[in-house]
């Protein structure tokens, strides 16, 4: 490149802003837990389950330290179709993304469907959490596939 | 889920990145092309005269356009304004640690740019001290402020307060 060369110079740029988050011992369970291959969801005083889990009840403001299994099974409650992944999105092929209600759980929570076509999706398809082979307790170490696939 | 008691996940790392092509524009590349030649330029208004360092297209304070024809090279020494010393680690940064971080104020600048400090004793470091630009050998200059590896005390007397007042 010459110095009189009077066009713009380019460059890949990245800023980060990397953290840690500390779980807390509700969060810290489920995560626990995710990895020990069982998802956890609170149970409220009410009887009914939310997934993930809160520390706190959304409605009473009580504290909230009961977790119960839940799934690994569930139900599409509502999915969005992501034909052209992002780079860091979870997939690096077209997969959905959905609100999956969990057996025992009372809530729908937000992962990722692989399916290898969208026309295999459908609100209220069972589906059943599969775990990564070396699961580190982290929320991309589950993938949800159509319960009739496995 | 073995017997052993098993270790509990208690915190989680979160990535948060922005990634993007930066594109510099002509007067930020005339810059950056002028320190792969080991030159500092820095350009001057053409309402009050002020040098801005690096050059600009534009002046922040009048909104007029500066011409190449406005650059100027500045000289590798320059006046400490302000410094931090670090002792704590940060992702991304491998400086060994303490390390200090300071603004220069280039003999000829108007505004200040930041670099780190080296060769010198913490307990030495201190406001208007004079530095000096210490650079990579020529052959490893890129079109990057890296081409100044860090800044050295000058065996000169301390610049006056007013000097350099107006930018700390
Ligand atoms: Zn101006």
């Amino acid at each position: 490149m010459s110095s009189t060369d009077e066009s713009s110079l380019t460059a890949s740029h990245k800023l980060e802003y990397s953290y840690k988050r500390s779980l807390g011992p509700v969060l810290s369970r489920f995560f626990t837990g995710i990895r020990d291959r069982q998802l956890l969801g609170a149970k409220r005083a009410d009887g009914t389950v939310m997934v993930p889990p809160k520390e706190y009840d959304p409605d009473t403001a009580a504290a909230l330290d009961e977790l119960v299994p839940v799934g690994p099974g569930g139900i599409v409650k509502s999915w969005a179709w992501v034909s052209e992944p992002r780079r860091q999105q979870p997939k690096d092929h077209p997969f959905a993304y959905a609100l999956i209600q969990l057996d025992g759980a009372d809530t729908p929570f937000l992962h990722v469907v692989d399916t290898n076509d969208e026309a295999a999706m459908k609100t209220g398809m069972r589906v059943t959490a599969t775990w990564a082979d070396e699961a580190t307790g982290a929320i991309t170490d589950i993938t949800f596939v159509p319960e009739d696939a496995r | 889920m073995s017997e052993e008691v098993s270790e509990p996940i208690e915190v989680l790392r979160l990535p948060v990145e922005l990634e993007y092509q930066y594109t510099a524009g002509k007067s930020a590349s005339r810059f950056l092309r002028g320190l792969q030649q080991g030159k500092l330029l820095g350009q001057r208004c053409p309402v009050d005269g002020r040098v801005y360092f690096p050059t600009r297209g534009c002046c922040p304070q009048h909104g007029v356009p500066m011409a190449e024809e406005g650059s100027i090279e500045l000289p590798d020494v320059g006046t400490l304004v302000t410094y931090s010393i670090v002792r704590v680690p940060s992702a991304n940064i491998p400086l060994e640690l303490p390390y200090v971080t300071i603004q220069v104020l280039l003999d000829g600048a108007d505004t200040v740019m930041m670099h780190v400090l080296g060769e010198c004793e913490l307990e030495d470091v201190h406001m208007g001290m004079r530095l000096e630009a210490k650079w990579k050998p020529e052959e490893e200059w890129e079109t990057s402020v890296g081409n100044i590896l860090y800044f050295v005390p000058l065996d000169e007397p301390d610049a006056p307060y007013e000097s350099y007042k107006e930018h700390i």
